[in-house]
């Protein structure tokens, strides 16, 4: 196999790894706080929907990215007001974002189907781009990927190397000692939820975008969930979270590669591996770490209504 | 300003039981104004979203018959959600009993002499499959720790896209044209109608029966006291050595029996045949239904008729108003979220203190 071969390969991998690695590292600093977001899949396709409605109508790639930002951002405060405000229930929540995200992508993107538009452009430096072997995979990628990368450098430094993120990580492990202490847990946790649904947002306007690029109903397809996934697979850790989200984009072009060669196997049991994937990766994790205890923020999915 | 909850001491019955419908007047305000900036007139919407459904007997047999599966699938999952246990699942474990019960009925087909048990062992078989299915995700929880969120999640795509291979390949009609779905059934293998000539099948029955059962089952019994207590004090229930396990099992096998039946129901009852998809999202609407109805068997079957009526007007909204049917799904959406959001208010005093420090 050539060289560009295996490169070409690898970036189509990081493009399919590229919307799970920023809505993962977006859930992950929201579980982090403590606040466990189900509505990923559901925020991620509105920041789809929006993304590309916005995109069409100014005729940028950049004001279709802060649109769909402002779109998760926009939905998960919904989430934080009814969980961090008013301390109902985080997986119901969730559940009704996703069914709330989904109809109304809908609703936005009706006018939208079978436009499409240009890719997001991709980077080209003048003799860095075309060195063989490497020079597509990391000088000639598209903002997104640029972005995700340097989300999961900076998610990275801010939770372990910070005060503030000290602060956060500490309200996700007990929120009565650090309500004790005078931090604002409820004020913490709702910026972690906001930060999440940027992600997501964010993510998925990159599907809409650049990775396909047009807008089709419900066309994030269980990435939110198996973004969900992957912060459990990865430990709740950020660079983990990009070396799990490598594994799946890799075995989601493995499976479009087969699929598209034609070998005997069915293409409902090519489609489902993704989700089987994701299974398996989680009782691998759960086999694996059976003496270890949880990896969990000890106060992820509790609610918290300060005593005073 | 400061947002204070003040836990109450008493809880109510009449606020826990008003706050589901101020949710749900509070939710038709938002989808009014919402029609209204799309240009329609909300009271003609409001026309044929909520009146039109109900002033004639077709549409009356069309709610009932989308309101059973509904019914019969949220009352299984009021057992999980009571335990805290998240089967989200519905879904998959519906598509899955639609199709191993449907596989009786196309293997049946045709048959000579006495059939009368081809009918009871699909709806066994299929009920028999849900459970199977749900169990996948039980047993990972109980047995290894692994998230029943996600893991039932996941499912719900798999048996949907098994559902798909089936239909398209090996239960495929050989003399159906290359159409993708199986035989008709014959008449053995179908629900009868309860009126002749009309849509209304026995299915509606199997579901109220079921839901009148679980409504003694959790009110009246050791083991819904187990099963409500679990999710309401899990240091109580361990206390008192209920079996965490056990229950968590128990809820999953209800909860996936109910889908796996309310999919072969509707396989034999309104389908008739196995086609690439049975579902419109029975199995996740219903989870709406569960909270709307308060995670109570007689709840829910209000709340299942509630979001039928709505749907049924959501499909004719969509004809006479030019109104697309994810209105209807985002107007679902919102009133879980404010149902939910209701719920805080029987709990709590809501509070807004101004000027003190956050």
């Amino acid at each position: 196999m050539s060289l560009d071969l295996v490169q070409m390969v690898l970036v189509t991998v990081l493009a399919a790894a590229t919307p799970l690695i920023i809505a993962a590292l977006g859930e992950l600093v929201t579980e982090r706080a403590g606040v466990l977001n189900l509505g990923v899949e559901g925020m991620m396709v509105c920041g789809a929907a929006i993304g590309f409605a916005a995109a069409v109508e100014s005729g940028s790639t950049l004001v279709g990215a802060l649109a769909g930002i402002g779109a998760g951002m926009a939905l998960s405060a919904l989430f934080g007001l009814l969980t961090v405000g008013l301390a109902a229930n985080q997986v119901a929540s969730g559940l009704a974002l996703t069914i709330l995200g989904l109809g109304l992508s809908g609703l936005v993107g009706a006018g939208y189907v079978g436009l499409k538009r240009e890719p997001a452009p991709h980077l080209h430096l003048p003799v860095l781009s075309d060195l063989p072997g490497i020079g597509r995979l990391v000088f000639g990628q598209d903002g997104f990927v640029y972005a995700g990368i340097a989300l999961a450098l900076g998610v990275s430094w801010f939770l372990w190397r910070t005060r503030g993120g000290l602060i956060l990580r500490a309200i996700g492990d007990d929120h009565t000692a650090t309500h004790s202490l005078g931090l604002s847990v409820r004020g913490v946790r709702f910026l972690a939820v906001l930060f999440g649904g940027a992600c997501a947002g964010l993510a998925g306007a990159y599907l809409s975008l650049a990775y396909t690029p047009f807008w089709a109903p419900a066309m994030t397809a269980g990435r939110g969930w198996i973004a969900l996934a992957l912060v459990v697979f990865a430990s709740w850790r950020p660079a983990r979270v990009v070396g799990g989200a490598i594994l799946f984009g890799g075995a989601t072009v493995l499976q479009l590669h087969a699929q598209a060669s034609g070998i005997g196997l069915p293409g409902q049991l090519l489609s489902a591996l993704p989700y089987l994937a994701t299974i398996l990766a989680l009782v691998l994790l759960s086999l694996g770490r059976r003496r270890g205890g949880s990896q969990a923020p000890a106060a992820l999915g509790r609610d918290f209504t300060p005593h005073r | 300003m400061r947002l204070d909850l003040v836990p109450r001491g008493r809880r109510s019955a009449l606020s826990a039981a008003l706050s589901p419908a101020l949710a749900f007047l509070a939710a038709v305000l938002v989808g009014g104004i919402a029609v209204a900036l799309m240009g329609v007139s909300p009271a003609a919407a409001f026309t044929v979203y909520f009146v039109a459904p109900l002033s004639d007997l077709w549409s009356l047999q069309e709610i009932a018959l989308k309101a059973a599966p509904l019914a019969l699938i949220a009352t299984g999952l009021a057992f999980c959600y009571r335990a805290n246990l998240w089967n989200i699942g519905a879904e998959g474990q519906f598509v899955v009993g639609g199709l191993a019960g449907g596989m009786v009925a196309i293997a049946t087909h045709g048959s000579e002499g006495a059939t009368f048990w081809v009918l009871p062992a699909m709806l066994l078989t299929g009920t028999l499959a849900g459970l199977a299915y749900a169990m996948i995700p039980a047993l990972l929880r109980v047995k290894l720790g692994v998230s029943e969120i996600l893991t039932s999640l996941m499912l719900v795509y798999v048996a949907e896209l098994l559902l798909d291979y089936m239909a398209r390949g090996p239960l495929r009609d050989p003399a159906g044209y290359n159409f993708p779905q199986s035989v008709t059934f014959d008449d053995a293998a179908r629900l009868p109608y309860l009126m002749e000539g009309d849509t209304l099948h026995a299915g509606v029955l199997v579901a109220l029966a079921a839901v009148l059962l679980a409504a003694v089952v959790l009110g009246r019994s050791l083991f819904g006291f187990e099963m409500r207590l679990v999710g309401a004090s899990p240091r109580a229930a361990r206390f008192a050595g209920f079996g965490e396990a056990r229950l968590t099992l128990m809820a999953f096998a209800i909860s996936g029996g109910a889908a796996g039946l309310a999919g072969i129901v509707e396989v034999a009852g309104k389908i008739g045949q196995l086609q690439p998809t049975i579902s419109p999202g029975y199995g996740f609407t219903a989870i709406i239904v569960a909270f709307l109805g308060r995670l109570s068997p007689v709840g829910i079957l209000l709340a299942a008729l509630v979001i039928a009526v709505t749907t049924i007007g959501g499909e004719a909204a969509q004809i006479d108003l030019r109104l697309p049917l994810d209105l209807t799904r985002a107007f679902q959406g919102l009133l879980l979220g404010l149902v939910l959001a209701a719920d805080v208010f029987t709990r709590f005093k809501v509070r807004l203190v101004p000027g003190a420090a956050r």
